[in-house]
């Protein structure tokens, strides 16, 4: 607990710079920045990054009422290992985060795991896009980002009500899933790939409606509006737009959105089912465009386990959703810095202070500096490895990128000066 | 071919071979006893997920004149109500020792996940708005019994629901495979969203091209699973696409009238039209037997195909 522990030979990259420097961590804190540290535990990071921990705005770790299919603890594990040290818990567990009691208890887990757990809170009770759940109470727990995920709130008049309510929580931020839900009735992207395939779709109006209403009644109320998800071309430029005027919005785009397309559909399986759904290649470009130009300000997983037997099914009954916390910087670097539509600092400001910023996350994303808290992910962006769905740590298995060559593997996961991952391997 | 999962399955030397078959076991089929044992020893077992007397019974009768065994596996007497995932239950039916598996489902796809889960053959009978190969089958062979083997530039219009439809999308690809011209014709919320992938045109207006058809086709309107949100009522579906007693006399006198069953009488068909004498409605379910033989006996037997000549 007391030993002092260097990361010594990496370059430090953050939101002021990059630079050849070693890091002293010693009781939780960063206690040194600078050449030739020494320390009683070193971490091995020559040919690596050090960046401040990764943040995912977006996760589902089933806890509680799901955990046939994941669990706080392995999802925050599979978290640390893909060199994340906060996620934000979606409110769809069962019964559902739009309570006090169901909060505490997710955060009460969440404090004994691998990454820091948070939790956001439903905006309407039971999710149901009806009445507001207890967002005071919920905030006065630590609750930021409210959405009721997985749904979307489909009325304008019950977001315009929690939009307004949020305004007298400071840095409370309404989160929405962006398909209205009276159009994306069915189960992929509609589009060719739809119609040849039989499988009802969502059509990218579906996500666009909500995205275009919901900037207007960010702008209407003052309270800022953070899209998750975003899959669109139309989409990326309604928040090109609305930022350019100055309305108070972000947004979060998947990996899977920014590397498959709808035709991966075509072999019916349903690991290629999500919602949002995988798009055109026009609108992977245009998720990538957005990316680059800041126009979308995090990349954030939708981690989404399932178990195995839930997807043995068609494509049409199978639940949507799939994993990503293991994978998203890999996809990031493979996807995105490798072929240039990213710079690796950028990637990183995707990844770790532009969410930390969104969610108000004090102990993460910031510089690495004396006195900060050592919440920090070190990475080897060169190495090659293949994804092996048998070994992931999540309890689920539904990645759709078994097999899959990528680049960029992390090394060592710092969570508050504890390495909870060292050489690649979980260390409890 | 191992599995027929879709149209695209086959091709056009395909449907050209199981057509063929198809014409000697319809000889079969007409015999006193229309029987041979050329799947003897063999078990079929039709695993169907959504009602289907007709196509059931068909695939039924197929098997047993190929003197196949047969098992039926349907969803309402099923395990499947106790929540047994799909891969559990046809790897369990499969387990029993099951050469083939017809399976129709409500989904899209079905077939293909059953052929990724089990060692037998998978004959899709039906999946969803997705396929319904054996049905586009037995109508070619339909038209091409009336019209000649040829099909090329034969125009043929399907009414309806096209969007929705497993029969149409198969027909299409059936269709255009023997160079037939397809034109998609109803209401606009009933055409395919997007065209790209369909190998026909679309009109909403069924009146333009009625007269210049070799082929109407029509497809059974679902009223029992009818959105509000897709056509105003069944009195105006059948005014505006109905194959009306006006309408089917603006008809070539050659223009086959096709129907894959069972009929809405008096909405999307005339019930005189329907057993006029340009209707081959009951000749399509008869040879509907003799196709699937032919589906099953390329899948399932041991003798060359495209012969004619093998097992009669």
């Amino acid at each position: 607990m007391s030993d002092s522990l260097v990361i010594r030979g990496g370059r430090v990259v953050d939101a002021t710079g990059s630079r050849d420097v070693d890091v002293l961590v010693e009781g939780g804190h960063i206690t040194d920045v600078g050449p030739g540290l020494a320390g009683d535990v070193v971490l091995d990071a020559s040919g690596a990054i050090v960046a401040p921990g990764l943040v995912d705005l977006h996760v589902h770790l089933r806890e509680p009422g799901g955990e046939d299919a994941e669990t706080i603890d392995t999802g925050a594990r599979a978290a640390a290992l893909g060199g994340f040290t906060a996620v934000i818990a979606m409110p769809n567990t069962e019964p559902p985060q739009d309570d006090p009691a169901v909060v505490s208890s997710v955060l009460a887990t969440g404090a004994r795991a691998l990454c820091d757990v948070h939790a956001a809170g439903a905006i309407t009770v039971g999710r149901a896009g009806e009445a507001l759940a207890p967002m005071g109470e919920l905030y006065a727990l630590g609750v930021r980002i409210f959405t009721d995920d997985g749904a979307c709130v489909t009325s304008a008049g019950v977001m315009r009500a929690a939009l307004e309510y949020a305004r007298s929580l400071p840095g409370a931020v309404i989160a929405q899933h962006a398909e209205d839900e009276t159009l994306a009735t069915g189960h992929m992207h509609e589009g060719e790939w739809s119609s040849r395939l039989g499988i009802p779709g969502r059509p990218a109006a579906a996500e666009e409606i909500v995205v275009a209403r919901d900037c207007l009644l960010a702008e209407l109320t003052g309270t800022p509006v953070h899209f998750l998800h975003l899959s669109t071309a139309g989409a990326v430029d309604l928040v090109r737009a609305a930022k350019a005027r100055g309305v108070r919005v972000t947004a979060e785009a998947a990996p899977h959105h920014f590397t498959l397309t709808d035709g991966a559909c075509q072999s019916f399986d349903p690991l290629f089912k999500v919602n949002p759904p995988l798009r055109t290649a026009a609108d992977v470009a245009a998720v990538k465009a957005g990316l680059a130009d800041g126009t979308i300000d995090a990349i954030a997983t939708d981690h989404a386990p399932h178990p195995t037997e839930s997807k043995e099914r068609t494509f049409e009954e199978a639940p949507p959703g799939m994993l990503g916390l293991e994978t998203a910087l890999a996809l990031t670097i493979t996807e995105l810095v490798g072929p240039g539509v990213l710079t690796i600092e950028d990637a990183l400001a995707r990844l770790s202070w532009g969410p930390a910023a969104i969610a108000g996350l004090p102990d993460h994303g910031g510089p690495i500096a004396l006195g900060a808290v050592a919440n920090l992910c070190v990475f080897d962006p060169t190495l090659e490895w293949t994804v092996d769905a048998a070994k992931v740590a999540s309890r689920a298995r539904n990645t759709p990128f078994d097999g899959r060559c990528l680049t960029g593997k992390v090394r060592h996961t710092i969570l508050r000066g504890e390495p909870v991952v060292a050489d690649g391997q979980a260390r409890r | 071919m191992r599995h027929l999962l879709s149209i695209d399955d086959l091709g056009r030397a395909g449907i050209d071979e199981v057509c063929e078959l198809a014409e000697s076991f319809l000889q079969v089929t007409q015999r006193e006893i229309p029987k041979v044992p050329a799947l003897r020893g063999k078990t079929v077992a039709s695993v169907f997920y959504e009602d289907s007397t007709r196509t059931r019974l068909s695939f039924e009768t197929a098997a047993k004149r190929l003197s196949a065994d047969t098992m039926t596996f349907s969803v309402s007497t099923s395990s499947v109500k106790k929540g047994e995932s799909l891969r559990d239950t046809v790897q369990t039916i499969e387990a029993m020792g099951v050469d083939a598996l017809v399976v129709r489902h409500p989904s899209a796809g079905a077939p293909n996940r059953v052929a990724t889960w089990v060692d037998a053959a998978v004959v899709n009978a039906g999946d969803g708005r997705h396929e319904h190969p054996t049905q586009a089958l037995l109508d070619v062979f339909t038209i091409r019994r009336h019209r000649g083997r040829d099909l090329e530039d034969a125009r043929v219009a399907i009414v309806g629901d096209v969007r929705r439809s497993r029969v149409a999308r198969s027909g299409t690809k059936a269709l255009a495979a023997l160079g037939a011209r397809v034109t998609l014709v109803g209401p606009p919320t009933m055409l395919p969203e997007n065209l790209d992938g369909w190998p026909a045109t679309a009109v909403c207006d069924l009146d333009a091209v009625l007269g210049d058809l070799d082929v109407i086709y029509l497809l059974r309107i679902q009223h029992e699973r009818r959105d509000a949100t897709h056509f105003p009522s069944l009195r105006e579906y059948t005014t505006r696409y109905g194959l009306t007693v006006e309408r089917a006399a603006r008809l070539a006198p050659d223009t086959l009238v096709m129907h894959p069953g069972p009929l809405n009488r008096g909405v999307e068909i005339a019930p005189e039209v329907a057993e006029g004498p340009a209707s081959v409605i009951t000749e399509q379910v008869a040879n509907g037997v003799a196709i699937r033989m032919a589906v099953l006996y390329s899948i399932l037997g041991s003798g060359t195909l495209g012969t004619g000549a093998v097992v009669v």
